[in-house]
């Protein structure tokens, strides 16, 4: 049903209607990533990068919503969380809730979204619109179809929108730009977002990826981040799809000289959900932190697969994963670094730390570094382990029972993740959202 | 009134208590004092319910209840209370909330009501003050980064916050320079009172010239070897542990002569132990 030539089918289909169809470089661009994708399927454990997490059971996955989901009164929830996580104390900050471009069924859907006053030279829209505006913008922007994996070409062929944003060179957009994806009444969406930052400029981007229609649907999601020298970009994404979702997504940034960009991945939802995420350190002195928690329990799996090229001299990185494993659920940790002969003086630390809540939950946690300079300093670390009995011993013997200590523990340990959420009222978010999947998390709430 | 009877408990089929008999009536403080090894910390931590030890055999009566069927969160509501030797670090869980939920915990369990937020507040700000505690350290990880003397008083502040009817003080004194220790006995002997015994572990007696005890036991091997008052602590202060170790020897002599030679050769241990403090 979601085997390869279903997905030829919906390509032959719908390319003459997809936005920028008149576009040759697209329309080529689109060509090729459908016939590589074609050509690879959908990747089994054979291949290099999926060593423990095979789609081959997707050529027989039937993607059907058994009941749409609620858009709006998704959305109207989101909004108010927001506002909530804020303060109620922070009026202005609650007049001013930040930029919101709401995709539905992978389109921009405008009823729904509001972009409040930003500076001149930000663009904040639909990859659609910008098609047709600036298509040459877009060209430069849009990545090529044999990068990535495979379910990178399939975005790339039927991504129809997604997030088009441009900073102009110095720009500060103050308020986080929230780009909210829901798959409402179709069973597949696939997103493309392209953030273009020039020298200078600074955002924090948020992509939520609530709970949508219920039943097996697939989110592809593609994000690329250009990030022009000295500009400062967050990303955080929440992901949270319904528990029959497949969510496939890349993100990959390239950094020039003095870039900073930090990526916090917060994976709590979908029934199998994988990460590609990616920073080229492409000039001097650029700084990354790839930060990230996953959670989950039942069958679910969840996989983040990241690289960390370093390029040029004096570059900087930080990777820190937690994850938490319940259930027969199982987590899969990748990171990749790569030191370049040319990247002297790099600086790259990577920690991945996972949590076992059950005797049948998995983990794996790969560290592979490669380094060809010789002057460079490089740390890692992984652990798969379980809670600490002195400290549940410690809590048990000052009255609190063992189920309140195991969730204390557990939300503690993941709690040090969403410390390094700079921005305040987002690591309030990915609290709230990190409570909601804890047993017992009710109780924590008034956790500082 | 816990009487402790005959108590044998082993930890991965190495049998650390051989036979302990203590009785503790109320109001009372006792110290058990002994080298290395003897079994202190064993004590301390099968009477709060440490599941890593296995009880092979005795018991332990507490006012009437068989304190040893209860889970370790049950005698802490119970008010059983031990100060740790080594206070766990818990990265990422505030001290205030940790006290919060431990307090109401037991709070609940005695048909108290629980402490909304401003309540507990001025209480542990209290509390705070009485062992020198500056109120930052309600808003630190607990015990984490703290220093040997925070995490004592962070304990002695928790045992006063939990008014537990049993208090094991588990090598309170160890770590602690003579400032930190004399604001630790003086928050211990603050909390001292009719309805509330103690049981004091230590090492050396330096600490009871600060918390007087009414008895004074030696734990040997596992088992209490000599009881008396206070002066026994100040035998033992001049001779070392060697000098139990001997009397024990005499004392039981037949059919030891294995174990009298064990004992002679931690005497010279203690004996040195003995002579630093």
């Amino acid at each position: 049903m979601s085997a390869v030539d279903f997905w030829l089918g919906r390509h032959r289909d719908l390319a003459a209607n997809l936005p920028g169809a008149e576009l040759p470089w697209l329309a080529r661009l689109r060509e090729t990533a459908i016939d590589r994708f074609a050509d690879e399927g959908w990747p089994t454990m054979r291949r290099e990068n999926w060593r423990h997490t095979s789609l081959a059971f997707m050529a027989q996955q039937a993607l059907a919503v058994r009941e749409a989901a609620a858009t709006e009164a998704i959305v109207a929830d989101l909004r108010a969380r927001y506002r909530t996580v804020q303060g109620p104390e922070n009026e202005v900050a609650c007049a001013a809730d930040g930029h919101w471009l709401v995709f539905v069924d992978g389109r921009l859907a405008p009823a729904l979204s509001s972009i409040g006053s930003l500076p001149s030279g930000v663009r904040v829209g639909s990859l659609a619109d910008a098609l047709a505006q600036t298509p040459e913008a877009v060209e430069a922007a849009f990545g090529r179809a044999e990068e990535g994996e495979a379910p990178e070409a399939l975005n790339a062929a039927l991504a129809a929108d997604g997030a088009w944003i441009r900073l102009a060179r110095g720009s500060l957009v103050d308020e986080p730009i929230h780009l909210v994806f829901i798959a409402a009444r179709t069973a597949d969406q696939h997103l493309r977002n392209l953030v273009v930052a020039e020298a200078g400029a600074q955002a924090t981007i948020v992509e939520h990826y609530p709970a949508g229609a219920a039943g097996s649907t697939l989110t592809t999601a593609v994000t690329r981040i250009h990030a022009a020298q000295d500009s400062h970009l967050g990303h955080l994404k929440l992901q949270q799809e319904a528990p029959e979702a497949i969510h496939l997504a890349a993100l990959s940034a390239e950094q020039a000289r003095g870039a900073v960009f930090a990526s916090h991945s917060l994976s709590f939802g979908a029934r199998l959900a994988r990460n590609d995420i990616r920073t080229r350190l492409a000039g001097e002195g650029a700084e990354a932190l790839l930060n990230g928690l996953y959670h989950a329990d039942g069958r679910r799996h969840v996989d983040h697969h990241t690289r960390i090229d370093h390029a040029r001299p004096q570059g900087t990185s930080r990777e820190f994963y937690r994850g938490l494993l319940d259930g027969s659920a199982r987590g899969v940790f990748t990171g990749r670094i790569l030191v370049a002969q040319d990247a002297q003086r790099t600086d790259a630390m990577q920690r991945c730390d996972n949590l076992l809540l059950s005797r049948l939950a998995e983990a794996d946690a790969r560290p592979e570094l490669e380094i060809y300079a010789d002057d460079v300093k490089c740390a890692h670390g992984a652990t798969v382990g379980q809670l600490d009995e002195d400290a549940l011993f410690y809590l048990r013997s000052r009255g609190i029972d063992s189920a309140h200590a195991r969730q204390l523990l557990t939300y503690a340990f993941a709690a040090e993740v969403l410390e390094r959420i700079a921005h305040a009222p987002l690591r309030a978010l990915g609290r709230a959202a990190l409570l909601e999947r804890l047993p017992g998390g009710a109780r924590l709430e008034e956790l500082s | 009134m816990l009487k402790i009877n005959n108590l044998h408990a082993a930890i991965d089929g190495k049998e650390i208590l051989k036979g302990l008999d203590l009785e503790v009536a109320d109001g009372e403080v006792h110290a058990i004092m002994g080298p290395n090894g003897s079994g202190k910390s064993t004590l301390a931590q099968v009477l709060a319910g440490r599941d890593t030890f296995t009880v092979t055999d005795g018991g332990v009566d507490w006012d009437g209840a068989d304190l040893l069927a209860l889970p370790a969160e049950e005698r802490a509501r119970a008010g059983l209370f031990l100060a740790f030797q080594y206070p766990v670090e818990i990265p990422g869980v505030s001290n205030a909330y940790f006290l919060k939920a431990a307090v109401n915990a037991v709070r609940r369990h005695r048909g108290l009501s629980e402490y909304d937020a401003m309540d507990f507040l001025a209480k542990v700000k209290a509390e705070m003050k009485a062992v020198g505690m500056k109120e930052e350290f309600l808003y630190r990880s607990v015990n984490e980064g703290f220093s040997g003397g925070e995490k004592k008083r962070n304990e002695v502040l928790q045992m006063a916050l939990l008014e537990p009817r049993l208090a094991v003080l588990d090598e309170t004194d160890s770590g602690l320079d003579i400032d930190a220790l004399k604001i630790v006995a003086e928050g211990v002997n603050r909390l001292r009172s009719p309805e509330r015994s103690m049981i004091v572990i230590t090492h050396y007696q330096r600490l009871l010239d600060y918390i007087v005890p009414d008895k004074v036991h030696v734990l040997s091997q596992g088992r209490i070897v000599r009881s008396g008052g206070r002066e026994l602590a100040l035998e033992l202060e001049e001779h070392g542990y060697g000098w139990i170790g001997a009397a024990q020897a005499d004392d039981t002599g037949k059919g030891m002569s294995g174990g009298a030679g064990r004992v002679a050769q931690t005497g010279g241990a203690g004996a040195s132990a003995g002579a630093r403090s």
